[in-house]
């Protein structure tokens, strides 16, 4: 089983790499850049789990999430569980 | 005596330079240091917990996530609700914030460059252990040295009405204008505390400007540590010299 977690900025909250790679992307000529907003991606490799081990499975993960993967403070994030 | 406690991660990398003031250019003054490795749980009789700089764990997943959740921070973290002083130095800091001890989080400089230079600081808030003594108005000089700077809180007006910013990046004269800031921090700022005021946190490095060999007289930066000495014994009421 495997989880894919997303961490994205919050809304409002200033993403200079972003800001560069908008630019940049102007400057090569894709005139229809608006913004771009830079996150990660993690995937976290779990142990099979037993039935209802879905639901068990995303809720654990989105504590890591809290604990760890992401900073509640400026992040969001979602977790997507691949059975 | 007054013992530091300077906690070494893997990849602290000011941890010498903090424990040299501490344990030899302030040893005079009745300070002493000692080095707290990061699988320690406990932080025997330390005073003073010094969080230092540097890239702990290389700033993987974000800087300072990793060491925040290193064994001796649970023993950090049960001193610093206890009342003891803490301060975190740049790196020290962005782990303070991830630990939960301090809020908000550092993140990347607006510029997206490494700033490495000398800042000019005004020294205000509400007093904690390590600038209560300093005189008020006080400007420092001292140096930044990082990528990842940019203070961001979720309500920083509130952390204002409390007197939470404790340092704030200035012109020489004093003056907080936008072209003092290195980074793109909300509100100029450099350095903050907790709601007991016992927990310190600033992006630059004091421990670079305890002496005259490093420039400015070494005054600047010994004053931070020269108040957590006071804090202790109770004098004196003021360090440094007045503005």
């Amino acid at each position: 089983m495997k989880a894919r977690v997303y961490v994205t900025l919050k809304e409002g909250v200033l993403d200079p790499q972003g800001q560069a790679v908008a630019k940049t992307l102007g400057r090569l000529g894709y005139r229809e850049v608006h913004g771009v907003r830079i996150g990660k991606y993690v995937e976290i490799e779990l142990e099979e789990p037993g039935p209802d081990g879905a639901a068990r499975a995303r809720a654990r993960v989105e504590e890591m999430c809290r604990r760890l993967v992401a900073n509640t403070v400026i992040e969001n994030f979602r977790v997507e569980i691949e059975q | 005596m007054t013992l530091f406690g300077v906690v070494r991660f893997p990849g602290s990398n000011c941890d010498d330079d903090a424990l040299r003031v501490v344990d030899e250019v302030l040893r005079p003054r009745g300070a002493r240091g000692r080095i707290l490795w990061h699988k320690e749980d406990a932080l025997g009789d330390v005073d003073v917990v010094v969080v230092p700089g540097g890239f702990t764990y290389g700033d993987y997943l974000r800087v300072g996530a990793i060491a925040a959740h290193s064994p001796i921070m649970g023993a950090v973290a049960e001193f610093a609700r206890g009342g003891g002083p803490v301060i975190g130095i740049c790196n020290g800091f962005q782990i303070l914030c991830e630990a939960g001890l301090l809020e908000g989080v550092l993140t990347r400089n607006v510029s997206l460059h490494f700033e490495c230079r000398d800042v000019h600081l005004v020294v205000e808030g509400r007093p904690t252990p390590f600038t209560h003594a300093i005189p008020a108005g006080r400007h420092v000089r001292m140096s930044i040295a990082h990528a990842e700077g940019r203070y961001v809180h979720p309500d920083v007006e509130r952390l204002e009405k409390e007197g939470r910013v404790v340092f704030r990046y200035c012109e020489p004269d004093g003056a907080v204008t936008a072209a003092a800031n290195p980074n793109g921090s909300q509100n100029n700022i450099a350095g903050v505390c907790n709601a007991d005021g016992n927990v310190v946190g600033l992006m630059p490095h004091p421990e670079r400007a305890c002496e005259d060999i490093l420039g400015g007289g070494g005054e600047e930066g010994r004053m931070l540590f020269e108040c957590a000495l006071a804090w202790k014994t109770g004098s004196p009421a003021r360090v440094g010299t007045q503005p």
